[in-house]
């Protein structure tokens, strides 16, 4: 008998992402095909592959920054170009690069971000404490270390109310303590029943973690 | 909704554009050393001067334009926040036309308002000094707008210098051409009316449709 509490939650604040036959050429070659996988809320997925296998292509085409070749990218039962803007609202997307502007302080660039995104303005001191950056967080991101603009641009993982996150590579060039922290932060977002996609090399030994792995399809080839 | 964006971008774009200083100077310098130069390699002649004046303060205004056109979204490019403003959830024409907005604050507005300085050194009429200003403020901000497209299309190049040119060039010609003839007829005391519908019906023109096409265009570029 399941708990109706349960069924309650679930109905209110599952959220699902399934990828269907989900392909990418580049250069009349498929970097991937047929793509079908789906996640809900507590879902971690890691996406494996060796460098240049197209993870970040993976993670672009999630994330809507790229169209896919053929298939379909379905939030919520529809299919995210026809809810572009609600679908958005719910994703955040970290790339390889911070995306700061090195003549803004990390304050200012935080600022400018939560802005574009909509989110609560009233929370900026708390994400600096939390990332190790308070005492940096009104210099220039000029004076900031490669590990600094890291945790700089990660400070938005503790503001952000999307419910399901894209991050590349977020464990490169930041510390051990902070890679612990990270690890404990991506943790709570499953337990508040967020989704976390996200490609890295290391091992990160979370519960019922899915793997995908892009090297598996290397043999797909253009016919 | 949308304004959200727009205003945050414009905002940051600005705030930018006084932190880069330097970069803010270079159109005003280079218009203005083109213009201090023509007396003295033409002729210091001041009625043959003044007949070259309108041609000539525009041909540079021009040129200062374009030259500042690479870095509009080049370093967005770099850093990764133009991956940012891509998806964001609002439509990506707002965010387009506010950093054209921001490009022609830099450049178009100070130039427009330098001009009647430099109009001074080649002798221009003084009858000539507002149509001067008028047709540099409406034509800068079509060479923005115009501009931009040119800059989203050739922003995976590492050189693309030439290309931009020649890309936006053919499009300059007709703004040239309008604007300069305003400045023509003002001075020989003939109604302005004619060029200057033509420019604002050119403007509408492209600030309809070029913050579109160069949103299209950085989504193409973005990712090669």
């Amino acid at each position: 008998m399941p708990d109706p509490k349960n069924i309650l939650m679930n109905q209110a604040s599952v959220k699902t992402l399934s990828l269907k036959d989900l392909s990418f050429q580049r250069n009349e070659k498929f970097l991937f095909s047929n793509i079908s996988l789906t996640l809900e809320s507590g879902d971690i997925l890691q996406i494996l592959g060796q460098n240049g296998s197209g993870k970040t292509t993976l993670l672009r085409l999630i994330s809507t920054a790229l169209r896919p070749y053929s298939g379909e990218i379905i939030w919520q039962g529809k299919n995210v170009n026809d809810i572009r803007e609600s679908y958005l609202e719910d994703v955040l997307f970290l790339g390889h690069q911070p995306g700061l502007k090195r003549l803004l302080s990390a304050e200012e660039n935080l600022v400018w971000w939560r802005r574009l995104n909509k989110t609560n303005l009233s929370k900026n001191v708390n994400a600096f404490e939390e990332v190790g950056l308070y005492n940096h967080k009104d210099e220039p991101c000029n004076y900031l270390s490669v590990g600094q603009l890291k945790r700089a641009a990660l400070a938005r993982l503790y503001v952000s109310e999307a419910k399901l996150w894209i991050l590349d590579e977020p464990f490169t060039s930041i510390d051990k303590e902070f890679s612990i922290k990270l690890k404990s932060l991506i943790v709570s977002h499953l337990k508040r029943g967020g989704i976390v996609v996200l490609a890295t090399h290391q091992d990160l030994k979370i519960e019922n973690m899915k793997y995908f792995s892009i090297s598996d399809l290397s043999g797909a080839t253009s016919e | 909704m949308n304004n959200i964006g727009f205003l945050a971008i414009l905002r940051r774009d600005l705030l930018l554009a006084v932190r880069y200083r330097g970069d803010l100077a270079n159109p005003l310098i280079f218009f203005f050393i083109v213009i201090a130069l023509i007396p003295l390699g033409l002729t210091p002649d001041s009625k043959e001067l003044s007949e070259i004046a309108p041609g000539m303060l525009w041909i540079t205004a021009l040129l200062a334009s374009l030259l500042s056109l690479d870095g509009l979204f080049k370093d967005d490019f770099a850093d990764g926040t133009l991956e940012q403003i891509i998806i964001l959830p609002q439509p990506l024409y707002f965010m387009v036309l506010a950093k054209t907005i921001v490009h022609w604050v830099v450049t178009g507005l100070p130039l427009s308002l330098l001009a009647p300085v430099l109009g001074l050194m080649l002798s221009l009429p003084e009858t000539g000094y507002l149509p001067l200003m008028l047709s540099l403020l409406i034509g800068t901000a079509i060479l923005s707008l115009i501009g931009s497209v040119g800059a989203a299309l050739t922003l995976p190049l590492n050189k693309e210098g030439i290309l931009l040119s020649l890309i936006v060039i053919p499009f300059y010609m007709p703004v040239l051409i309008f604007g300069s003839n305003m400045v023509v007829l003002a001075v020989d005391g003939l109604s302005i009316a004619s060029p200057l519908a033509i420019m604002g019906a050119l403007l509408a023109l492209s600030l309809l449709i070029s913050p579109y096409v160069t949103s299209c265009a950085l989504r193409l570029s973005i990712y090669g």
